[in-house]
């Protein structure tokens, strides 16, 4: 009887452990911070279908859109990390002082950083997608299918981010087509329809036949749709914006890793890291490649996208030479990621300089 | 019946009161967006507008946010109520805040109570010299100041960019469009541990009470009010034109400059190239709001900065999409544009039996 009692007892509270348990992982609550509107099919976009993901998977979430780099992101933060949310996701580079400045002000909440280098505390961690494996795919699409040779190139800031991702593209076409050219026009952008219609534009008349970029906005596929070229969609699958244009778009695909870690907090598993997935972790997908892409380019993708995400093949694979012909990676050996993430030199083929 | 009848003269009491009537009805056609949107209208007016400054912190915030709304549309008052229409208040601010900002990156590391004084004035004068094209360029060569000053708010931010993302980025910040954080002997001293309200908020005062003085107590502010009301009769009485446009519009560029000033030196601490999230045009409400009177001017900066906190508030609790806020900062301007009908006509009842 005793025993039974005893026996009852441990099960009942293991029980009640079991509940609480259960009750504080449902309980916690992520909160995402957007520098655009989430209707702007582009990153905002894909950040806040990853905020659906995590919402999915059974935990509250809240979003604040349109917050500015300027002072009012610290209030946005701090607000939020008062309000009961447990892990914050801030998803713009700008964020990053406000970010580390908060999160002192709040060790018992998680922050999560956007693109960012600065971990000044347990309690921040960073991430960012490998873009420039997919850059490569579409490096391969350009180059084989391009008939004048001039690719033309929308870049939005000359960081190490977007240079990489010129290079990644360039070097890929290279290998298909070895007279190709990348002509690059920096819009000083990430978000900004007017302007970066206005470089698609003059790439296009400068005989540019495909039109790639590195800003958010659904305006370069649009006018490459009405002069007749080819170009890719960014961050989002832009097909639907231009059918004929689009050839493929590079996805940026967060919701796995939005899951994974605010499971991560429930769980009390959360640890301060800093990732960087590609294609094999699927933060980095390559929407439906388009009908006009010939067989025998899209055989040499599907296997270029298998050799990147099993590790086979790198984006980075010597020989690569910078524009003076100077040898950048050496035979046989791969960029490592120091040397991607500060990436600031051109590979041979890309004209023009990087603006200082 | 009704009649709508011209007043013989604008009506002093309507002008002080249509700000608040356009504040009233602002709240009203608020309320009724909310409603339509689905949400319970003084459940979501009770986040936008006492939420965000129920505490100690949030009322701080509300003071940071509304210190340079106030000390731009305080300079701006001065331009307007002279009939001088400086739009670019924005550029001016930005310009200020280069020039400021380089001054802090030139004492890098380095200490001394002196450091600070020369960064706010190098804003200043920052300020002064961007302001001083539009108003060279109207006074010597009678061009449209609306036009050029509003221009130049795209040149000052193009400038930033080029600055921040080559010649000043932080040289170990991985050529991201951002320059070093400022030494804290660059920094405005924060007024309370914890708050981000910073001595800048002096400079707003400082510039509410000056402006006071000089609509109300001297020659110049006479001058000023007669050349708003009629530049033929300013010119008849043998006023110095040229002299007063210029120098309205370097009083109005030393405040929007020390209003860049107090964002990079205060709360941001670096130059990027998001200064300001457009300061220099809302100050342009504020100014109308408050009627370019300088205590009207603080309530007005008062009201305009919480629509900006109220947004956030609303969407963090209640899911509302943030531009709302710039719905509010509309509705307001709109409304008060409309309710000065009031100023000029009035409603005439006439009875039946006349």
């Amino acid at each position: 009887m005793h025993k039974l009692f005893i026996r009852s007892f441990v099960s009942s509270l293991v029980f009640l452990f079991t509940l609480t348990v259960a009750a504080v992982a449902k309980d916690v609550k992520a909160a995402f911070v957007y520098i655009g509107p989430t209707g702007d099919h582009g990153w905002t976009y894909q950040h806040d279908v990853g905020r659906k993901a995590v919402e999915a998977a059974g935990f509250k979430t809240t979003y604040v859109e349109g917050v500015p780099e300027s002072a009012d992101a610290e209030r946005v933060l701090r607000q939020l990390a008062n309000s009961g949310h447990d892990v914050i996701f801030t998803t713009s580079f700008g964020y990053m002082n406000p970010t580390n400045k908060v999160a002192k002000e709040f060790p018992n909440v998680k922050f999560e950083h956007a693109t960012g280098y600065k971990r000044e505390h347990p309690n921040v961690a960073t991430y960012a997608a490998r873009f420039y494996e997919g850059r490569a795919i579409l490096g391969t699409i350009a180059g084989s299918m391009t008939k004048s040779n001039v690719i033309g190139y929308v870049a939005s800031f000359p960081i190490p981010e977007v240079i990489r991702g010129i290079n990644s593209f360039t070097l890929a076409a290279q290998k298909v087509n070895p007279n190709i050219k990348t002509k690059i026009v920096w819009a000083f952008t990430w978000y900004d329809p007017g302007k970066e219609a206005e470089a698609a534009k003059a790439l296009i008349d400068q005989g540019a036949d495909i039109i790639a970029q590195h800003t958010d906005s659904t305006a370069i596929v649009q006018i490459a749709e009405k002069a007749g070229v080819y170009a890719f969609g960014q961050a989002s699958d832009m097909d639907k914006f231009a059918p004929k244009a689009v050839l493929t778009s590079v996805e940026n695909n967060w919701g796995p890793y939005y899951v994974e870690r605010v499971k991560a907090v429930a769980n009390g598993t959360w640890n301060q890291k800093d990732t960087w997935h590609g294609i094999g972790d699927g933060m980095v997908v390559i929407s439906d490649l388009d009908s006009a892409i010939p067989s025998n380019v899209r055989s040499k993708v599907k296997k270029l996208q298998a050799d990147l995400a099993s590790g086979k093949v790198h984006a980075f694979t010597g020989p690569i030479y910078d524009q003076k012909g100077n040898l950048m990676v050496a035979e046989g050996k791969t960029a490592d990621d120091g040397m991607l993430a500060g990436m600031m030199t051109y590979v041979k083929g890309v004209e023009g300089d990087i603006p200082k | 019946m009704i009649k709508i009848v011209k007043r013989d003269e604008p009506s002093r009491a309507i002008f002080f009161f249509t700000p608040v009537l356009a504040i009233f009805l602002t709240l009203v056609a608020g309320g009724l967006i909310f409603y339509i949107l689905g949400f319970k209208p003084f459940e979501a007016l009770k986040f936008f507008f006492i939420v965000p400054i129920a505490d100690k912190y949030g009322f701080s915030e509300l003071l940071l946010k509304a210190t340079p709304l106030c000390l731009i549309a305080i300079g701006l008052s001065f331009c307007f109520k002279s009939n001088n229409w400086n739009i670019g208040a924005e550029g001016q601010l930005t310009f200020g805040a280069i020039v400021s900002g380089g001054v802090a990156l030139l004492f890098y590391e380095q200490e001394g109570f002196y450091i600070l004084p020369i960064v706010i004035l190098a804003g200043a004068i920052g300020g002064m010299l961007y302001a001083s094209i539009p108003a060279i360029l109207k006074t010597y060569f009678n061009t449209n100041e609306i036009l050029v000053s509003l221009m130049l708010v795209y040149v000052s931010k193009l400038i930033l960019d080029y600055l921040v993302v080559g010649p000043w980025s932080n040289p170990e910040g991985f050529n991201f469009p951002e320059t070093r954080q400022f030494s804290d002997s660059a920094r405005l001293p924060l007024l309370f541990e914890g708050l981000r309200i910073h001595a800048g908020i002096f400079l707003a005062l400082a510039a509410v009470v000056m402006s006071w003085f000089i609509f109300y107590k001297t020659y110049l502010g006479f001058q000023m009010k007669v050349s708003g009301f009629s530049l033929k009769t300013a010119k008849y009485a043998g006023y110095k034109g040229k002299k007063m446009i210029i120098l309205v519009f370097l009083i109005s560029g030393a405040c929007a400059g020390l209003a860049g000033v107090g964002e990079i030196t205060g709360p941001i601490g670096q130059l990027h190239r998001e200064v300001s999230p457009d300061y220099g045009f809302t100050a342009i409400i504020v100014a109308f709001l408050g009627r370019l009177h300088p205590v009207g001017i603080i309530f007005a900066s008062l009201v305009v900065a919480i629509t900006y906190l109220g947004a956030e508030t609303a969407q963090i609790f209640m899911q509302i999409p943030k531009y709302t806020g710039q719905v509010f900062q509309g509705m307001i301007l709109f409304f008060l544009l409309a309710s000065d009908y009031l100023l000029f006509f009035k409603f005439k009842f006439i009875g039946s039996n006349k």
